[in-house]
């Protein structure tokens, strides 16, 4: 017998069922077919324009900053300046995503943007979130060959564009948007809310253990 | 570290904690730290409580379906083209990752933090076969470098202080000048960080444990801070996930529910820094991502428990609230229990793992205050368990004599009201006259046991039901006093 049947079977004998009851099976195969939501808390389903601060204030709890920018156009100065005010070399890297290649990079003369996943030689990187969690602040990034996931955890410092009509209420009207998105499930879906950090050492917050020391979202344009 | 179980000494154990003042010193922290973070985000989440309801039926469900919804999991899995290894020992589960490391030619290996892993005590077999496995979660890291095993299930090395820290760094971290400065936790972070960067880039294989599986699409989910757990699965080519049969939740909507509990039960943020979804290896075109992706499913005794009186154990999530929350813990921290899971859920899962008779002092460590079970997330009665255990012992005569002889005499004693009413009245009435004005017993006859650590209040003048008797004799004469006054 292989190891599976071992289990499965010592599974079935302590639930006392057979495994072939049609109950038991409509019962799991409609729960995966219909993924009915489960409870969702008030501060997941605010309005919209409530959203947006709900969003931001979160963020900062978690020790994310924030910046609202009106267009795409505005992202490449924005990134310019965080650069300057951290005193880091002014070049990012960021990946294909239709979205940042659409960005007039070339407009921001001294800034030197490469293309591609990290190595871990690059301090700054620049990702599109596929979107975000008001309730939370949390930003969700989706991997694929236009979105390297190395990009999100090997820099010390992270800038994550998210549009805000991207930024929904709950983790579940995520879920839903990303289902309706694609036929393949992506490979990695990155929930992040604020910058690394650790407590292991007495209890004390540091940032900057494995991941980025700081995240920096910008929120462009209106919900 | 090891497997190696040290739970039948636990009253030694615990003995040596309480008189180890570096230890008590880094326990004093576990309250301020976990606690009241844990009151504060919860308090500002109205459906908390229903949410804990709903997390619990989750997982109520999913036990019920576990066969159909693992069988779910692993076709998903396999559609991905990821491998799902069924392991229903944890010398199987060794095996599979030995196996996969060989022929993958593997030297090191990078480990998230994983307590499947401490069960199956997998870094000493890997260590054993000349793989060298490099803890990364920086509690991990530091109790490996100790060669010791975590004392909490989220926070490893909660029972050090950063002397001891800075102690070992100078110890293991070669090459690096000796004068430089380790006094800050900033500090040791940061050499902690440029330490395992570099062991994060060279690795073959990545280790990482699960939160959840999701039968719905086949993906495991790891809940860090760090992000470590995400480096060691997206950079060496082959990513392992080792994740027992319990894990498995229904759908994405299922685990969301559960998430809203994770994080403010464990730490008491609001969310956890990196909640990460991973479904299958690289896929075409993909710049980064491992190019094997294996699930190690393990069994070791999970599904004998699922039919007994411990099922509800299989729902704990691993949060660490129950430890948190436990005086027992708060005092002899988590060594003392002796194998991988201590407090409260260890109290539960480790006899249930590794056999009663080689547990049995750990439902007893408990003084059924309830705290845990207050705050569990997914609402497991800790003390029910417990006392069923504290009953399996004393079936199993695995109680010591004494222990067994004096229940037996109070039990015969107590069942005797003709003896025990005015025995009990008798002694109360002694014992309060002998302490009159003082309050407090210090020292007691054959009461040893209970004075040399703690004194003993002096009755109050009357048994609890003399006192019950005559209070229900005053209220009847009140209200038959106020009835009089009614009807003049």
């Amino acid at each position: 017998m292989s190891a599976r049947d071992v289990v499965l079977n010592s599974i079935r004998r302590s639930l006392g069922v057979s495994g072939g009851e049609a109950p038991r099976r409509t019962a799991t195969d409609e729960r995966i077919a219909r993924h009915p939501r489960g409870l969702v808390p008030q501060r997941g389903s605010e309005p919209a324009k409530k959203r947006l601060k709900q969003f931001t204030d979160m963020v900062a709890e978690a020790h994310g900053t924030v910046q609202e920018l009106v267009s795409p156009e505005e992202v490449p100065g924005a990134v310019s300046a965080y650069l300057r005010s951290k005193n880091l070399p002014m070049s990012v890297r960021r990946g294909s995503d239709p979205r940042l290649n659409e960005i007039p990079w070339q407009n921001e003369g001294t800034l030197e943007v490469t293309v591609g996943p990290s190595d871990g030689k690059q301090l700054a990187s620049v990702s599109h979130a596929f979107g975000a969690v008001a309730e939370t602040g949390t930003i969700v990034l989706v991997s694929g060959p236009e979105n390297p996931t190395t990009l999100n955890f090997l820099p010390e410092h992270h800038l994550v564009v998210v549009a805000a009509k991207d930024i929904a209420g709950n983790y579940e009207s995520v879920w839903d948007a990303l289902r309706k998105k694609g036929a393949q499930w992506p490979r990695t879906v990155n929930w992040i809310t604020g910058p690394s950090r650790s407590a292991d050492i007495e209890q004390v917050h540091l940032h900057g253990a494995h991941g980025p020391r700081s995240l920096h979202v910008l929120i462009v344009g209106k919900a | 570290m090891t497997v190696q179980v040290t739970s039948p000494n636990f009253k030694r154990n615990a003995t040596a904690a309480l008189k180890d003042a570096q230890l008590q010193r880094a326990l004093a922290k576990v309250e301020a730290g976990f606690i009241g973070r844990r009151q504060q985000v919860t308090s500002r989440l109205p459906e908390f409580e229903a949410l804990r309801d709903a997390a619990r039926d989750v997982k109520d469900h999913t036990l019920a379906h576990l066969d159909l919804y693992l069988e779910a999991y692993e076709r998903r899995v396999t559609e991905l083209g990821g491998k799902v290894h069924w392991a229903a020992t944890a010398e199987d589960a060794r095996k599979i990752v030995l196996d996969i490391c060989k022929r993958r030619r593997a030297r090191t290996v990078t480990k998230g933090k994983s307590m499947v892993a401490e069960e199956i005590g997998l870094n000493d077999h890997l260590e054993a076969n000349k793989i060298a496995p490099v803890e990364t979660d920086l509690g991990e890291y530091i109790i490996q470098i100790r060669h010791e095993a975590p004392s909490h299930i989220i926070a490893p090395a909660i029972h050090l202080n950063k002397d001891q820290i800075e102690a070992d760094f100078r110890r293991v971290h070669e090459g690096l000048p000796a004068s430089r400065n380790l006094e800050e936790p900033v500090a040791l972070l940061a050499e902690a960080r440029a330490v395992l960067r570099e062991k994060f880039l060279a690795a073959d294989v990545g280790i990482t444990g699960a939160n959840f599986l999701i039968a719905e699409t086949g993906t495991s989910v790891i809940v860090t801070n760090e992000g470590n757990g995400d480096l060691t699965q997206t950079l060496p080519k082959v990513h392992i996930v080792l994740a027992s049969i319990e894990k498995v939740v229904p759908t994405l909507e299922d685990v969301t529910t559960m998430l809203r509990v994770l994080a403010r039960s464990a730490t008491g943020q609001e969310m956890s820094v990196y909640t990460t979804f991973s479904t299958g290896p690289r896929r075409p075109g993909d710049l980064d991502g491992p190019e094997e992706y294996h699930v190690v499913i393990l069994d070791n005794g999970r599904s004998s428990i699922l039919g007994g009186a411990f099922r509800e154990m299989l729902r704990c999530v691993r949060c660490g609230a129950c430890m948190n929350h436990c005086p027992v813990y708060g005092a002899v921290g988590g060594h003392a229990y002796g194998w991988v899971y201590p407090g409260p859920m260890g109290a539960v899962l480790t006899p249930a793992l590794i056999g009663i008779e080689n547990a049995a002092h750990l439902p007893n460590a408990s003084t059924f205050c309830g705290r845990c079970e207050e705050v569990c997330p997914v609402r497991i009665p800790l003390p029910k368990l417990m006392r069923h255990w504290r009953e399996r012992e004393f079936e199993r005569h695995l109680s010591p004599a004494t222990v067994r002889w004096g229940l037996g005499f109070w039990a015969a004693f107590a069942r005797r009201t003709w003896l025990y009413r005015p025995t009990t009245r008798l002694a109360i009435k002694l014992l309060s006259v002998l302490g009159t004005g003082r309050g407090r017993f210090r020292w007691l006859p054959l009461a040893g046991g209970w004075t040399r650590h703690r004194d003993f209040p002096v009755p109050q003048g009357d048994t609890f039901q003399g006192l019950w008797k005559r209070e229900m004799k005053g209220r009847a004469r009140l209200a038959a006093e106020a009835q009089a006054e009614g009807t003049e």
